[in-house]
């Protein structure tokens, strides 16, 4: 464990405490709208789901409800971010950014308007209502737009900062959200700059590369790796655009093999980043574990978890094949 | 009402400014004829007369903001630009060249005064309800003018902000559709028909007139009385001739998205500086 992440004591616990990183969001909104009066929000009718509610209570002027339009959703926050308002708009990651990605693309990045797009319900996770509202492609479509940074928070305090971060950074902003309780990793001392990856674990033989809730597996990962004398280092990425590439290098040097793990396709994701810096900059062995080029389906969160083999036992699996692939 | 010298000068200026979108799409060799022609009396007129803007300082805070939604007529946008004092009119003919700020369509950051981003269409209208409902919480007195195609109708996406600023009584804006009947692949009503347009706009809660764009005092009195109304949104149907001005290009859809060659120009720009053969000229 690395003491200066300051990471929850009861990390490891079985009853850790368990929240949705949207939850963090909606506390962050409110905090930011306090900090700064120029803060909107917009919401496709998912108010409550997308947890913009507290900010659409305690703010009613300042909140605007768009109806099932996020095409609409996406280009009037731009207009409003033109005439200096600071707008987050919310929905399901399927449908923003998935159903507006070239309103997006034009009158967001293009047109460089700092408009903060929160995608909730992303990955399998999301659980009973199936592939459909299951997005697993949402890191893909935003890190490929020029003047886009991409944010998956690890849990809800990180969300939190997260949100208050993004409020204050004058760029166009991806945040993508878990639906699902997860468990509460970090604490309100633990680091949090946007594009800096941070060590939760301490280690020297291979290093884990994680994003969102996937970092809690990571450890979990890391700590029975350490009964059996592997020493595991583990990131938790939540910057996924811009990648903290001095981060990952120093890992894959000080390493020598790496894994990355998350909730979302192999393709175009966090991993697909991390190897475009390796392959060019320190080839090394990696493994990429996510989405194998397939969608989700309906079922309890943890059994699609572990179906979609996004779990501990998955991530050991990885690291013992590096380290052999590393060992040749 | 403008006096006869007042619109007089509109029309001389109008006519200058076609002249040089002519000039422009010949020097690039590619770019919208059409579209351009067709609503460079409405830029003029806005430029020239409607909008309240300081060329020399265009992030004035106060300016009335004017959105060009189908930025593919941006010729007739920079043209009309570059002769309110925006840039210099030399400048014109960088239009779609290497490391132009008059990029083959508008891009904000590009050029001082541009207002959006804008091309893919559909979503111009989007932007300015935002700018209309960030004014309205602001209480600001600005104005906000949205020029959209006839053909962009089509998207999903304008009918998306159109129901919205009926919701938000945005009353400070003014949208212009320029209903020329043509798009790319043909006459609108035969790609897809918008008829009854005007019952559509009422009927999600917005004011309605319809003026014929080429005569400046029905622009600008439109433009006027939609100021005057309340709770609503005015939606102003200019009744436009694509490629209004050149004989051979006017309402002809194949003009939609192609420039003129050597000879075309050359005939065009005739006909320009002799209002179509009604004064004889020097150049002859």
């Amino acid at each position: 464990m690395n003491k200066d992440a300051f990471l929850n004591p009861k990390l490891f616990d079985p009853d850790i405490e368990q929240i949705a990183s949207r939850a963090g969001f909606g506390e962050g909104l409110v905090l930011a709208a306090e900090e700064n009066e120029q803060v909107v929000g917009l919401c496709a009718d998912l108010t409550e789901s997308t947890r913009i509610q507290a900010f659409a209570e305690k703010f009613p002027q300042k909140f605007f409800e768009i109806g099932v339009a996020e095409q609409n959703l996406a280009a009037v926050a731009s207009g409003m971010a033109a005439a200096g308002k600071i707008p987050f708009i919310s929905s399901y990651a399927t449908f923003s950014p998935g159903r507006n990605w070239e309103q997006i693309r034009t009158t967001v990045c293009y047109n460089d308007m700092p408009v903060k797009i929160i995608g909730s319900h992303a990955g399998v996770s999301v659980g009973p209502d199936g592939a459909t509202h299951q997005a697993l492609e949402d890191i893909a479509i935003m890190r490929v737009l020029p003047n886009m940074v991409v944010i998956c928070p690890t849990d809800s305090i990180e969300a939190k900062k997260a949100t208050l971060a993004i409020a204050g950074l004058p760029k166009p902003c991806y945040m993508r959200l878990s639906r699902e309780k997860i468990p509460v990793i970090t604490t309100e001392q633990t680091p949090f700059e946007i594009g800096k990856a941070e060590v939760f674990y301490e280690g020297s033989d291979v290093a884990i590369i994680a994003t969102g809730q996937m970092v809690y597996r990571a450890l979990l990962a890391a700590e029975e790796l350490k009964l059996h004398k592997i020493s595991v280092r583990v990131i938790n990425c939540h910057t996924i655009k811009p990648l903290d590439s001095k981060t990952v290098l120093k890992a894959a040097e000080e390493t020598g093999a790496i894994v990355t793990v998350e909730e979302h396709q192999i393709i175009g994701g966090l991993g697909g980043a991390v190897a475009e810096v390796l392959s060019q900059k320190y080839p090394i062995p990696l493994k990429i574990i996510g989405i194998e080029d397939r969608f989700g389906e309906s079922g309890e969160p943890n059994e699609l978890l572990e179906k979609f083999g996004l779990t501990k036992e998955a991530i050991i699996k990885a690291v013992t094949q590096v380290l052999k692939m590393k060992g040749k | 009402m403008l006096t006869a010298q007042e619109a007089r000068k509109l029309e001389e200026k109008a006519n200058i400014i076609r002249q040089d979108i002519i000039k422009m799409l010949l020097e690039a060799g590619s770019g919208h004829s059409a579209g351009s022609l067709g609503m460079t009396d409405i830029f003029t007129a806005l430029y020239f007369n409607i909008l309240n803007h300081d060329p020399k300082n265009p992030e004035w805070a106060e300016r009335d903001r004017l959105i060009l939604s189908n930025g593919h007529i941006c010729p007739a946008l920079y043209a009309t630009m570059a002769h309110a004092g925006y840039f210099p009119v030399a400048e014109l003919k960088t239009l779609r060249e290497l490391g132009t700020r008059l990029q083959g369509h508008p891009h904000r950051t590009a050029l001082p005064g541009l207002e959006t981003t804008s091309g893919p269409l559909g979503s111009g209208l989007s932007q300015a309800c935002g700018m209309a409902l960030a004014a309205k919480m602001d209480q600001k007195a600005w104005w906000v003018y949205c020029l959209t195609s006839d053909g962009e109708h089509d998207a999903g996406n304008t009918w998306e902000a159109i129901m919205l600023a009926g919701k938000y009584e945005l009353s400070n804006l003014t949208v212009i559709v320029d209903r020329n009947n043509i798009q790319i692949d043909g006459f609108t009503e035969d790609v897809m028909p918008l008829e009854p347009l005007r019952q559509k706009y009422e009927s999600f809660g917005w004011y309605v007139l319809e003026i014929d764009g080429h005569n400046f005092n029905d622009i600008i009195d439109a433009c006027n009385q939609a100021k005057a109304i309340e709770n609503k949104s005015v939606c102003i149907i200019a009744h436009t001739i694509p490629g209004k001005g050149v004989d051979f290009m006017e309402k002809k859809f194949e003009w939609h998205g192609k420039p003129p060659d050597k000879d075309e120009a050359k005939k065009a720009l005739a006909e320009l500086r002799t209002l179509q053969g009604k004064i004889r000229s020097e150049h002859e």
